[in-house]
């Protein structure tokens, strides 16, 4: 029997900036077979804002609201970014109430970025409800945020040296009854979601790599650890005052797109452990240390790291003494763990894609800086 | 006369005949509407408490108004028809999937009496053949705009609907083979006259059919001709105004029909309990469950990938609505002799 090839033709989709799904200002350039991707090119810059070089005119405290624009859905933790490496290269000391406060607002704010991650990889896949009732319980951290720092989003709340508020009367109460009403909620989401026969069909073994190849890229955070790498900075490279926490670090085995799912709910739960023994021990305090008024890191090159809600958030810092930093460099997790997205799109379909793109769990805000 | 007007698809053509076409084609689009209208509303608002909103609640009492202005705005909007796009299947695309799906409404006996509806022979034949027309007018649609989305929208749903089409006729094979009737009034009769909905001794048959119908009607999980966040919104991608107005329609104005179908097929049509009366009530009661149904699925479910959908129906549901047609064979021989 003869075989005839049947023909077929090579089409150039061009899926953003202005996609549904892309969450954000993401570009991609497919080229599809029919529905099978054969090559995949991102185009991104469309969020570009030149943080680094913006970073290079301004003093290091008038640098912490920019931070708040690099993965807006985590702000809390890229403030802890900055401080952090500002306060390890001029060796400051930070009062014990302000280092409990941070973790607390930075272990919410994770939270509250993996709840967005819950909702919007689910809304990819096509379900509606998980995102609207992730948005609920994000609310109320936004709300608590909001008490404690004055914004919902863009919280400028840590200073080098401490943080800028005191948690207002109540606050520390309102986290502690949080606690157990995330837990009934996070039970909630599994019953709903991880058990759905429709949506495992969606995510298991698509998009997996090795731990090689994470490596190899340089991934971090939880497509790293969806491999079964078991690497947190929290954990590996202790900074603030998470070596007095007791957490898992989730890993995965497969690192496909479940693996990554699943990371993100074991983590909230980790994140509320956390909190819950932050609230615990939390002892009443001056919330900011003896930090100079003008902040001048010795010359000389720093480099200080936190795990983001994506992954290694690193902050490079070049001085030459003055109150200024010489050069700016951010390593931005996002953009890191997007590189290997081509890789992983090739030979999948419309819907894989999306899957996939989605697991990666971008912001465009800190992709583009 | 008046016998004539209300029975006109059942009548010799003569004036009387003529004006129950106009009344009654007239009439049931009115109806249609209305009730597109509010399953419309109702989804929203379903859809809405289910997780945790209010839904529509600014236009008119509890927002009743609100689906009657989207249309209003649907309808006064600029016919926009694309530069390159092919212009005349551009513009028949619409009218060729809205046509069937308001044709088929014709075998859905709402009543016992048959007001405007056919009592046809060939019922449940007449619905699949027409319904399948609809598909044309789907593919070309997303042809035809010159789009890159909606062409694929278009292909993913002339695959699907061919696919699921064929469980769903299948599925109600063993209905019709239960009854001895493609005739969809003769299938409510026999459930009446053996005091049991079909959806007991077909029950198999009756999941089958669920999950076709779902498919058919191409809503979640099995969304994928329309998946917004994949190909923004699929074949109608380029559509807007009027055009758009008349594939919602259609695609709504499927759910009523399958709907009815279903509630005829396998839930005793407009039977209600204790032989009491008001068979449209019982009948739009029957219906109403399973557009719920289908409100709750797309409130709850993940989308469906589009070589996993395929699959399913061609390695479980086909098999599975055969296994279905040889228990029905079975019973028919030894349970319900009819």
């Amino acid at each position: 029997m003869a075989t005839t090839e049947l023909r077929t033709e090579e089409m150039l989709l061009n899926v953003g900036p202005q996609h549904p799904s892309t969450h954000g200002v993401l570009r991609l350039v497919v080229k599809v077979d029919g529905e099978i991707i054969r090559e995949a090119t991102l185009v991104i810059g469309y969020l570009h804002r030149g943080t680094e070089k913006l970073a290079e005119d301004l003093q290091y405290t008038q640098i912490i609201p920019y931070t708040d624009r690099l993965d807006y859905l985590a702000a809390m933790i890229n403030n802890h970014a900055i401080v952090n490496a500002v306060e390890q290269a001029m060796d400051l000391q930070v009062p014990e109430r302000a280092e409990y406060l941070r973790v607390i607002v930075a272990e919410l704010n994770r939270i509250a970025s993996h709840l967005l991650f819950l909702g919007a990889y689910l809304l990819d896949l096509g379900a509606m409800s998980p995102f609207l009732y992730a948005f609920q319980e994000r609310e109320t951290i936004t709300q608590m945020f909001n008490e404690i720092s004055g914004a919902r989003l863009t919280y400028n709340y840590m200073r080098v040296g401490g943080v800028k508020w005191d948690a207002p009367p109540g606050w520390i109460d309102k986290v502690r009854a949080y606690i157990p009403h995330f837990r009934e909620k996070l039970k909630m989401y599994h019953n709903l979601v991880t058990g759905n026969e429709v949506f495992l069909g969606r995510v298991k073994g698509i998009g997996a790599y090795s731990q090689e190849k994470a490596l190899g890229y340089g991934l971090s955070g939880i497509n790293l650890r969806s491999t079964g790498f078991k690497w947190d900075i929290r954990r590996n490279k202790p900074y603030s005052i998470y070596d007095r926490f007791d957490f898992d670090i989730p890993v995965g085995k497969n690192g496909d797109c479940y693996d990554r799912y699943i990371c993100h709910m074991m983590e909230m739960e980790e994140s509320l452990k956390i909190v819950e023994k932050a609230v615990e021990q939390i002892q009443d305090g001056p919330v900011m240390g003896k930090a100079p008024k003008i902040l001048r890191v010795p010359a000389g090159e720093y480099y200080a790291s936190v795990e983001g809600a994506k992954g290694e958030l690193g902050i490079y810092i070049v001085s030459d003494g003055k109150d200024k930093p010489y050069r700016f460099k951010l390593r931005r997790p996002s953009f890191i763990n997007l590189q290997i997205l081509p890789e992983l799109m090739e030979g999948q379909n419309v819907a894989n894609m999306i899957a996939i793109l989605g697991a990666v769990d971008i912001v465009l805000g800190e992709v583009d800086a | 006369m008046w016998n004539n007007v209300l029975h006109w698809v059942d009548q010799p053509f003569t004036s009387a005949t003529y004006l129950g076409m106009l009344l009654g084609g007239v009439l049931t689009l009115a109806i249609t509407l209305g009730a597109v209208t509010y399953t419309i509303y109702g989804e929203r608002k379903i859809i809405g408490w289910m997780q945790g909103r209010v839904g529509p609640n600014r236009v008119g009492p509890f927002g009743l108004m609100q689906s009657i202005a989207d249309i209003l705005k649907l309808l006064i909007k600029e016919d926009i028809v694309p530069a390159k796009a092919d212009k005349a299947l551009f513009m028949i695309a619409p009218i060729i999937t809205y046509v069937p799906a308001f044709a088929v409404l014709a075998v859905i006996p709402y009543t016992f009496h048959h007001y405007f509806t056919a009592r046809l022979n060939i019922g449940v034949l007449y619905y699949i053949a027409l319904s399948s027309i609809s598909i044309i007018g789907i593919v070309l649609g997303g042809w035809a705009s010159n789009n890159k989305y909606a062409i694929i929208g278009g292909l993913r749903s002339a695959a699907q609907m061919i696919s699921y089409e064929i469980p769903l006729a299948l599925s109600m094979l063993g209905v019709v083979l239960l009854s001895g009737s493609l005739d969809i009034t003769r299938i409510i009769e026999v459930q009446q006259q053996n005091g049991l909905w079909n959806v007991f001794p077909q029950i198999l048959g009756f999941i089958v059919f669920l999950i076709a119908a779902t498919a058919e009607l191409a809503r979640a999980p099995f969304d994928l001709p329309e998946a917004e966040s994949e190909l923004v919104s699929g074949y109608f991608t380029e559509y807007s105004g009027f055009r758009f107005a008349f594939y919602m329609l259609s695609e709504y104005v499927y759910l009523i029909a399958m709907a009815g179908l279903a509630a005829a097929l396998f839930l005793g049509g407009w039977t209600g309990p204790f032989g009491l009366g008001w068979g449209w009530f019982w009948y739009a009661i029957k219906s109403f469950l399973f557009i719920f149904l289908m409100f709750w699925l797309r409130a709850t479910m993940p989308r469906a990938r589009v070589d996993q959908l395929m699959g399913f129906a061609w390695k479980y549901l086909i098999p599975l609505a055969i296994l279905n047609l040889l228990i029905s064979a079975v019973e028919k021989l030894y349970w319900l002799k009819g």
